[in-house]
C-alpha cells in the first residue's frame, strides 16, 4: 500500500499544475477545465484520508463535489456561450468590462 | 497495488501537463478525458469502487461530453499567446514551484514516510454509500437536488438569444 503522503503529493501536483493553467491560459474554455482539474485534486485527496481513515464520509463529500462540478459547468458553459455570443471572442482578456 | 498506482500517477500527471500546455483546447479536452480516467484507476486502488465508476460515467462521460459539445459548437480554436504583461512572463513559472514545494513540505512535515498506517479495508459499495448517504447525508442530498433544478434552470436562462 503507498503512503498517505505519496497520494497527497499527487494531490497536489494536480492541483498547482491547475491553478497554473487557470493563471497561464487566456482561452476561457481551457480555464475552466483548469478549473475541473483542481476539483479533481481535491477529491482524490477526499478519498485517499478517506482509505486512511477508514471512514467512508470522504467518498461523500467527494461525490458531493463531482454533483457540483456537473452543475457549474453547466452553468460555466452556459456563461461562455452567452458571453461568445455578445462578445465574439473567447480570450479571457477580451473580457475586462469589470475592470475599473 | 504500488506498482499500478505508480503508474497510474505518473500518467495523470503527464496528461494534465497536457491539458495545460496543449494550445488547442479540443487537445486539452481530450487529455483531461485521460486524466479523469487514470484518477478513476486510483480510486479504485484506494478502495473507492463506488466513486470511480461515478467518476467515469458523470465526469468522463457527461461533463466532458458537455465540454466538448461546446468547443464544437463555438469553433474555438488555437489560442493567441499574448504579449500584454512582462512580468507575469518572469514570475509565473517561479512562482507555480515555490507553491508547489511549500504545500509538498508541509504535507512531508505533517505525514511523514509512515506516520499513518492505512485503516482496515472497509465495505465501499453502493449499499454502505448509500446508507450513509440517506441516514447521514439526507439534508445535503436533498440540497443537491435543489442546487441542480436551480443550475439547469440558470443554464437555460443564460443560453437564450436575448440576454
Amino acid at each position: 500500500m503507498v503512503p498517505l503522503s505519496h497520494v497527497l503529493a499527487l494531490s497536489v501536483i494536480i492541483f498547482v499544475i491547475g491553478a497554473a493553467g487557470f493563471v497561464f491560459r487566456k482561452n476561457i474554455i481551457t480555464v475552466f477545465m483548469c478549473i475541473e482539474l483542481m476539483l479533481n485534486a481535491v477529491n482524490l485527496a477526499f478519498i485517499g484520508f478517506s482509505r486512511y481513515l477508514g471512514n467512508l464520509d470522504g467518498q461523500l463529500f467527494a461525490f458531493f463535489v463531482i454533483v457540483v462540478a456537473a452543475a457549474e459547468a453547466a452553468v460555466g458553459l452556459a456563461i461562455i456561450i452567452a458571453l461568445h455570443r455578445n462578445r465574439d471572442s473567447l480570450n479571457i482578456e477580451d473580457l475586462d468590462s469589470m475592470k475599473l | 497495488m504500488a506498482v499500478l498506482f505508480y503508474i497510474f500517477a505518473a500518467v495523470t500527471v503527464i496528461a494534465a501537463l497536457s491539458v495545460v500546455a496543449q494550445r488547442m483546447p479540443v487537445h486539452s479536452a481530450l487529455s483531461l478525458i485521460v486524466v479523469l480516467c487514470s484518477l478513476a484507476v486510483v480510486y479504485l486502488l484506494l478502495g473507492a469502487e463506488f466513486i470511480a465508476v461515478i467518476q467515469v460515467i458523470v465526469y468522463a462521460g457527461a461533463i466532458m461530453v458537455l465540454f466538448v459539445f461546446v468547443i464544437m459548437l463555438l469553433n474555438a480554436g488555437r489560442e493567441t499567446p499574448s504579449r500584454r504583461s512582462r512580468i507575469a512572463a518572469w514570475l509565473g513559472a517561479p512562482l507555480v514551484a515555490a507553491l508547489l514545494l511549500e504545500v509538498l513540505l508541509a504535507i512531508w512535515k505533517q505525514y511523514p514516510a509512515g506516520a499513518l498506517h492505512p485503516a482496515a479495508a472497509m465495505d465501499a459499495g453502493p449499499a454502505a454509500i448509500g446508507h450513509l448517504l440517506f441516514r447521514n447525508y439526507v439534508l445535503p442530498f436533498e440540497v443537491t437536488s435543489i442546487l441542480i433544478l436551480v443550475a439547469i434552470l440558470g443554464a437555460v436562462v443564460l443560453a437564450k438569444k436575448e440576454l
